[in-house]
């Protein structure tokens, strides 16, 4: 049997976009294994069966939700080690990164990072140097631990449930571990996560500060909202929303760019995107050798009539 | 009474500039390295070290900072501007061997190298490489110094024998606490890199670079390279051009015409 270890981290119980498509590529490898480091619901279990897992291995302490990356890591090297799997799948966010990177010297694994695909025999492929080439990647040493970029795959549940059978799996004393000490819950825009969005519609410098319109259009198409640099440097907008290369990188369906030139460090975020569509005053702008659809045009005037457009049509 | 002095390593790296179009060798499918400078990113992370040195008396009360690197020859051009900047000295590890080596090879040298340092405090690093990008070193580095490890922080501060840090994500602001001796990344939010001035140019040239070899880091060259990768590229190809669009000018319905271009494309 190929058992394929699936990382599933949610805080929440709920089993979220990210963690659907991990187990729709695991079923694609073989036998998807959940490993989940804390205490699960009889609903994360039902969710789980709905997408085909086999067993569930978990921790069966919360406390692991305090601290950081080091104590997930030992926990996953134990569910390694419990359930012998032919590969170890984890999100491609920043923790699962880090998570990875420490699983990889306890196991003597090596990780390929950022895939978007992943053949039979483990091969993965991925994006590098900004989206200029795709790669393959293998693991020649241990178990392939790889992280997923999310919607890179269609998420599909099973015809027939599964019922998962669960376990739990000590999580040995660890290493040294930062701790999270205060957390403050920012107020919940409505939008989905940037990371995980199928829609992302992104202002820079040409909003000048104002990004009700940008606001406006993902609401209408149901998106998160996506900044360039410049515009998180201004102050405009929350750091976190930045995309590029000193923020997130995200590939979604869609991609509507706005007031953005598109300089490489921007382009490095969002050129693996579907479908581009660009607005910008400036015929010259960059980002137009890589729009499907460009308009040139003033943003405050196309996307608040797009928003209205959609919105009808949609009613 | 001023906080104890503190021995700090900054992981630095020389990039080929981002701002240009970057390539992968035909044969090894190794990046091209030939114009590099140091990377953006590891800016921030010298900066921090600078400035959590100099709240303690700097140099003189005895502060370590070293920028290390890991690299071919010109690698030690990092290591250089670093030292323009304000570090104190430097370590570049460089061997033939350790050509195409991957993340773990990496971690595993730089690893080797940090021990020779004695008792060091403090680890830190950028957010991520600009070229590699795969942010696996510092966690991997973490995990063989058995340290302990905060990701992305945009304030960093350090008293008695404890690092806090704060780390922003979409839905939350978290305070961070470690023990040292740890690893810090930092992001591009956490202060404002200085530039060298002709004083520290100046300065720069009387400082140290050591360089070490893998037999000086009693490392095998069987472990590291592409020889001791425990990955490998086995094919690489030049993204296709994304084929140019559609281009309009808004004549007062350009709004209207992007909803039917998205209708077209099922996207609505």
């Amino acid at each position: 049997m190929t058992n394929i270890l699936v990382f599933i981290d949610t805080p929440d119980g709920a089993l979220h976009k990210s963690h659907r498509e991990l187990l729709t590529l695991a079923r694609s490898l073989g036998e998807p294994v959940a490993a989940v480091p804390g205490p699960v619901s009889d609903g994360l279990v039902a969710a789980l069966g709905e997408y085909g897992t086999a067993a569930v291995v978990h921790a069966d302490s919360a406390d692991l939700d305090d601290v950081l990356a080091v104590r997930k890591a030992d926990f996953l090297a134990a569910a390694m080690d419990r359930t012998q799997p032919q590969a170890v799948l984890l999100p491609n966010t920043f923790d699962g990164k880090e998570i990875a990177g420490r699983l990889s010297i306890k196991r003597r694994s090596g990780v390929v990072t950022d895939a978007i695909a992943v053949a039979n025999d483990f091969t993965a492929t991925k994006s590098v140097l900004a989206g200029a080439y795709t790669v393959d990647a293998q693991v020649r040493t241990g178990t392939p631990i790889i992280t997923f970029k999310a919607n890179s795959i269609e998420a599909e549940t099973v015809p027939q449930a599964t019922s998962p059978r669960t376990e739990t799996v000590p999580v040995p004393a660890g290493a040294p571990a930062a701790r999270i000490t205060g957390r403050s819950e920012k107020a919940s825009s409505g939008r989905p996560e940037l990371s995980e969005a199928r829609v992302v519609v992104a202002g820079g410098r040409g909003v000048n500060g104002d990004f009700s319109a940008v606001e406006d259009l993902a609401d209408a198409l149901g998106g998160a909202v996506g900044a360039s640099r410049a515009a998180t440097d201004a102050g405009w907008i929350e750091h976190s929303a930045q995309v590029g290369q000193t923020g997130q990188t995200v590939s979604p369906q869609l991609y509507i760019s706005a007031g953005i030139s598109g300089a490489i460090q921007q382009k490095a975020g969002m050129q693996t995107s579907k479908v581009i569509v660009a607005v910008n005053k400036d015929p010259d702008s960059p980002v137009f050798e890589i729009a499907d659809f460009g308009i040139v045009g003033d943003l405050f005037k196309v996307l608040p009539q797009a928003a209205a457009e959609i919105r009808k049509r949609k009613s | 009474m001023q906080d104890p002095a503190l021995n700090i390593v900054v992981l630095v790296k020389h990039v080929p500039d981002a701002q240009f179009d970057r390539h992968l060798s035909d044969d090894d499918y190794t990046l091209e390295r030939d114009e590099s400078i140091l990377s953006e990113l590891d800016e921030y992370a010298l900066e921090a070290a600078l400035q959590l040195s100099e709240a303690r008396g700097g140099p003189k009360a005895g502060n370590v900072v070293t920028a290390l690197t890991m690299g071919p020859a010109a690698a030690v051009n990092a290591v250089k501007k670093s030292l323009q900047i304000g570090a104190t000295q430097g370590l570049h590890v460089c061997d033939d061997a350790l050509s195409g080596s991957d993340a773990a090879g990496t971690s595993l040298a730089l690893a080797a190298a940090i021990r020779t340092l004695g008792n060091v405090d403090l680890v830190l690093t950028g957010m991520a490489s600009t070229d590699g990008e795969t942010s696996l070193v510092p966690a991997q580095l973490a995990e063989r110094l058995g340290l302990a490890q905060i990701t992305f922080a945009s304030e960093l501060a350090v008293a008695g024998n404890t690092v806090t840090a704060r780390r922003e994500s979409d839905s939350h602001s978290a305070t961070l606490e470690a023990p040292l001796p740890a690893l810090v990344s930092v992001t591009d939010q956490i202060n404002e890199p200085r530039y060298p001035n002709f004083k520290g140019i100046l300065a720069a040239k009387k400082k140290s670079i050591t360089q070490l070899s893998l037999a000086d880091l009693g490392l095998d060259a069987a472990e590291v390279g592409a020889a001791g990768a425990w990955t490998s590229v086995v094919e690489a190809k030049p993204r296709p051009a994304r084929a140019q669009g559609t281009i309009i000018t808004d004549e007062g319905d350009a709004g209207i015409r992007l909803a039917d271009f998205l209708a077209g494309q099922k996207l609505l």
